[in-house]
């Protein structure tokens, strides 16, 4: 089962793609206590995509993959940005990071999913590939 | 919709913030940036926000109660947190925050820890 479509870079991308990949999961049959758990991952990986990958750019598309796979649920963010490195972002649980304002988004991805990987695309942008075992 | 009602309550010198909806990225965080601004620009910096009304915050609704946290102390003031839900308690354990705020499950002692 898979799904795939794009959203325009502006906040309010970020409740449709939740919306989107609330239905995909129910339609594949999985429970609320799954879709509860991957939801907050969703938001912040779109999110990422909309402010910090494309800058708000709405002639910048996030397009997102979502699939069932053996592995389980997976989902594909792309943004059409520079990208960037991962090592290069501050860790926001050091002390040094505690009172900054933003920063977190990767952290929650990284405490919901079971895999999250960013890779560059072949046609520019970055893509982040998410996975929640079932 | 708005995503995020907030009412207010005084009790004696402590300002209670009851809020109710979502703490998110855009109108739910920016309603409470606004709500701890205007409080401050009144003189009212013992605040507590109460998020038993708190359904659902993200990384930028966190963050928003970082700043407030920040903003209220950097005016000699004090926040602290009222009635989170297990969720928004589970959020702050992960980014070590729960070593940061004071957090309360009762509001009698958290308007007496004001004092």
């Amino acid at each position: 089962m898979r799904e795939e479509f794009s959203l325009p870079s502006r906040i309010e991308s970020v409740d449709i793609a939740a919306m989107r990949i609330d239905e995909f999961a129910r339609r594949a049959g999985l429970g609320e206590d799954f879709v509860g758990s991957i939801d907050l991952a969703v938001r912040e990986s779109v999110a990422n995509a909309v402010k910090h990958g494309n800058n708000l750019d709405e002639s910048k598309s996030v397009d997102i993959t979502l699939e069932i796979t053996a592995a389980g649920f997976e989902m594909q963010v792309r943004d059409y940005g520079e990208g960037f490195d991962l090592a290069e972002v501050p860790d926001p649980t050091d002390p040094e990071n505690l009172l900054k304002s933003s920063g977190r988004g990767i952290l929650f991805m990284q405490a919901f999913m079971d895999i999250v990987e960013w890779t560059r695309h072949d046609d520019g942008g970055t893509v982040v590939r998410m996975v929640k075992r079932r | 919709m708005s995503d995020l009602t907030i009412s207010e309550r005084q009790a004696g010198d402590v300002t209670i913030l009851d809020l109710e909806g979502k703490v998110t990225i855009g109108e739910g965080s920016v309603a409470l940036r606004n709500a701890i601004r205007r409080l401050l620009g009144e003189g009212k910096n013992k605040i507590l926000l109460n998020l038993a009304g708190v359904g659902y915050i993200d990384s930028s609704g966190i963050g928003e109660l970082v700043s407030s946290f920040t903003a209220v102390n950097k005016e000699g003031g004090t926040l602290k947190l009222l009635n989170l839900t297990q969720k928004i308690q589970d959020l702050l354990a992960i980014t070590k925050l729960l070593t940061v705020f004071d957090v309360y499950n009762d509001e009698a002692e958290a308007l007496a820890s004001f004092n």
